[in-house]
């Protein structure tokens, strides 16, 4: 096997649907071994960039290597080596999980032997065995993401790419998930994973932030979150919903939003004292202090273009 | 390579393929019911129209050839028992009136130049059958009898056409036999659900949103195209067997000619029907699209196969159009084997029509099957 370091590299990639614009001039690299984070609003393009990495779409612009292989020429062998999980369930809802993971293990040509202890192995480890003879169709939201992922990982490829994974997934599940993706790691695979949650894009080792096709921000998460060049603010107090309007109204502020009983406020770089001008704002009932960035303050800052009222999901 | 270092097996991927779709098939009750029931339920509705276990027809003759070779026509069509011979009329107009009049099923006419008939290589009919067309039983057993094959020697080599006798139904000229209707709606069966099948078979992969993961693993287009073959080849294969069976029990089509060259044959045709269907499926935008298509091919199929129409009678122009349709070649090899007893080689042209459409088919449909989402 040939070592690389980086297992994507994509350059220039655009995609444009007629008129419109998808993804506008991409740059990105996927460190091997690495979980890359792949963060932007809806419509962002995160689904569409992956699936030109894929070899699903061919790309209008621009150059795609996997695994040191160039796309689309190569798509072929670069399909044996990537187990691919689909935002939309795309497996086949008239089969049984066990019909669906055999039939993946069939095209994938794990030797039957091996088929059977792989498949045992990976209903186990996404607690799918006491379903496996339930049509997948009738499986819960959640259900229906493990599976998918189980025929991701069926072939133990070296790089996988995951369009969501999580959504529809229960807090639980979803930290057993992301245990299951630190240990994949752990053993050399390569992770790109597309997510809307901030507490996943926290856990990435990478992040690249797109915003209307546009890359935004990318680089090491602890980076980012460092080098924030603007400032956040927390505000407490009583009954802090009523100030978000005023807040919102000075032209410093960049984006406001709750958190339980705070609201954190992100002000412009240029502000000298951002706490000196929001607790000016709003009175001195309320206590005002100056705290890290986070990379949800990453995200919204880098993506928003208008300023706007966040509500915390 | 992935790191358990399968091999990679097409025959592996192209299994894979086809037990998938039994398996969708098996659950797809609409489907299943559609294999058996449709066979079923047309071979009634039609079928029932038809009976042709019909002996002793009178008839009356008119023999304006009077010589030995005539005589003896006269005798071996008198020895399938189909007729009997209850008068002799020396004018064909008498012949009329006893037809008209009801006294007779049927006349038959032989011509004045029979033996010139009979020597020419030209497929003149030998003689002319006048049948009261609207006693159905009748005018289908006497059609079943324009196929005779009569010569002095009493054998028949595959490449030499044997002449045979022009039946001419006074009324209802659309008569059929079992002979006739069975291969006909065995056609028709077999077009309208494979093409049906098949033409939704890829296009409901890309709606129901599956081809985004089919198309992600190593599959490759033929061996795609493969795997949706063999479980349509097999239901085709299953529904020749039950028309041909109820044909049998429930009509009495006789299991005359080589069986194995019908199955052959009919294998050829799932084929060409089968690959018009995935490229229909490969072209279609969504399934109703599919089904329109499909429609636009069963339509003709029916209509100008010779399966309603005589194809003789039928305009130049639609003669054509018809050529092109793997019914019609079809229609010609079932008639071929179960009517006249033709050999491979007597119907190879209609063969290797079927053949070429199916490896056409199948090529532009694996050539175009782009494997991507856009
Ligand atoms: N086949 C297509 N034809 C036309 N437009 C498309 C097509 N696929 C995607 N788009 C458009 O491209 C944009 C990006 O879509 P994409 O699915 O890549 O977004 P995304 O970042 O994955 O969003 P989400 O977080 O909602 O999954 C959207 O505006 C979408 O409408
Ligand atoms: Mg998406």
């Amino acid at each position: 096997m040939k070592l690389i370091d980086d297992v994507i590299v994509v350059h220039g990639l655009t995609k444009r649907f007629g008129e419109f614009v998808a993804v506008n001039n991409l740059d990105m690299n996927i460190k091997s071994g690495s979980i890359h984070g792949f963060l932007g609003p809806n419509g962002s393009g995160k689904t569409t960039a992956i699936r030109m990495m894929c070899g699903l779409m061919d790309a209008s612009e621009g150059d795609i290597h996997v695994l040191g292989l160039s796309m689309p020429e190569h798509a072929s062998q670069v399909r044996d080596q990537v187990g691919y999980m689909t935002q939309k369930f795309a497996l086949y809802e008239d089969l049984t999980i066990k019909e669906n993971l055999r039939f993946i293990a069939k095209v994938r040509g794990i030797p039957a032997a091996l088929a059977k202890e792989r498949l045992n192995a990976v209903m186990i480890d996404n607690d799918l065995v006491e379903y496996q003879s339930q049509l997948a169709g009738s499986l819960s939201g959640g259900q229906k993401r493990r599976l998918a992922f189980s025929a991701a990982v069926l072939t133990e490829p070296r790089l996988l790419i995951l369009d969501e994974p999580t959504s529809e997934v229960d807090p639980n599940t979803r930290r057993e998930m992301w245990a299951k993706f630190f240990k994949l790691a752990s053993v050399g695979t390569s992770i790109l994973i597309s997510t809307h949650l901030m507490d996943e894009a926290e856990r990435c080792h990478y992040l690249t932030v797109l915003n209307d096709g546009i890359k935004v921000a990318d680089g090491k998460t602890d980076q980012l979150k460092n080098e924030f060049s603007h400032q956040v603010v927390l505000v407490e107090g009583e009954n802090v919903t009523p100030l978000t309007d005023s807040i919102m109204q000075m032209k410093q502020v960049l984006a406001v939003a709750q958190s339980g009983l705070v609201l954190r406020v992100i002000v412009s770089k240029e502000e000298a004292d951002p706490v000196r001008i929001v607790s000016e704002n709003i009175g001195p009932k309320f206590s005002v202090r100056k705290i890290k960035a986070t990379i949800e303050d990453v995200f919204v800052a880098a993506t928003q273009t208008t300023k706007c009222r966040l509500d915390k999901e | 390579m992935n790191r358990l270092g399968f091999n990679k097996g097409a025959l592996s991927r192209v299994t894979a393929i086809f037990v998938k779709e039994f398996i969708q098939l098996k659950r797809d009750r609409l489907t299943f019911a559609m294999v058996v029931m449709v066979p079923l339920i047309q071979l009634l509705l039609f079928g029932y129209t038809i009976n042709t276990d019909v002996r002793h027809v009178p008839i009356a003759i008119v023999d304006q050839c009077q010589t030995q070779l005539s005589r003896q026509f006269i005798e071996d069509i008198k020895a399938t028992q189909i007729i009997d011979v209850v008068k002799f009329f020396d004018s064909p107009s008498r012949i009329m009136e006893a037809v008209r009049a009801g006294k007779v099923g049927a006349g038959l006419l032989i011509p004045r130049d029979f033996e010139k008939r009979y020597n020419d290589k030209n497929n003149d009919p030998l003689a002319h059958f006048i049948v009261d067309g609207s006693d159905t039983v009748v005018a289908g057993a006497l059609k079943a009898l324009r196929a005779f094959p009569f010569t002095q020697s009493s054998s028949i080599s595959a490449d030499q056409i044997p002449h045979t006798i022009a039946v001419e139904l006074l009324y209802n000229p659309e008569q059929r036999s079992a002979l006739f209707t069975v291969p006909g709606l065995l056609g028709v069966i077999l077009t309208m659900t494979l093409t049906f099948f098949t033409a939704v078979a890829l296009v409901r992969e890309r709606e129901r949103g599956n081809m985004e993961i089919l198309i992600a693993t190593p599959i490759s287009s033929m061996e795609l195209m493969i795997g949706k073959l063999i479980p349509y080849m097999v239901i085709g294969l299953i529904q020749v067997s039950l028309i041909l069976l109820l044909g049998h029990f429930l009509f009495q089509l006789p299991f005359v000619g080589n069986f194995g060259l019908l199955y052959f044959c009919c294998m050829l045709f799932i084929f060409a029907n089968v690959g018009l269907g995935l490229l229909v499926s490969v072209k279609a935008p969504n399934q109703l699209g599919a089904m329109q298509l499909s429609i636009f091919i069963l339509l003709p199929s029916i209509l100008l196969s010779g399966f309603m129409f005589p194809y003789d009678a039928m305009p130049q122009a639609a003669q054509w159009l018809a050529e092109l349709l793997p019914m019609t070649h079809f229609i010609r090899l079932t008639r071929g084997i179960l009517l006249r007893g033709a050999q491979l080689g007597g119907l190879m042209p209609d063969v290797l029509f079927l053949l070429g459409f199916f490896l056409l088919t199948m090529l532009l449909a694996t050539i175009l099957f782009k494997k991507k989402l856009d």
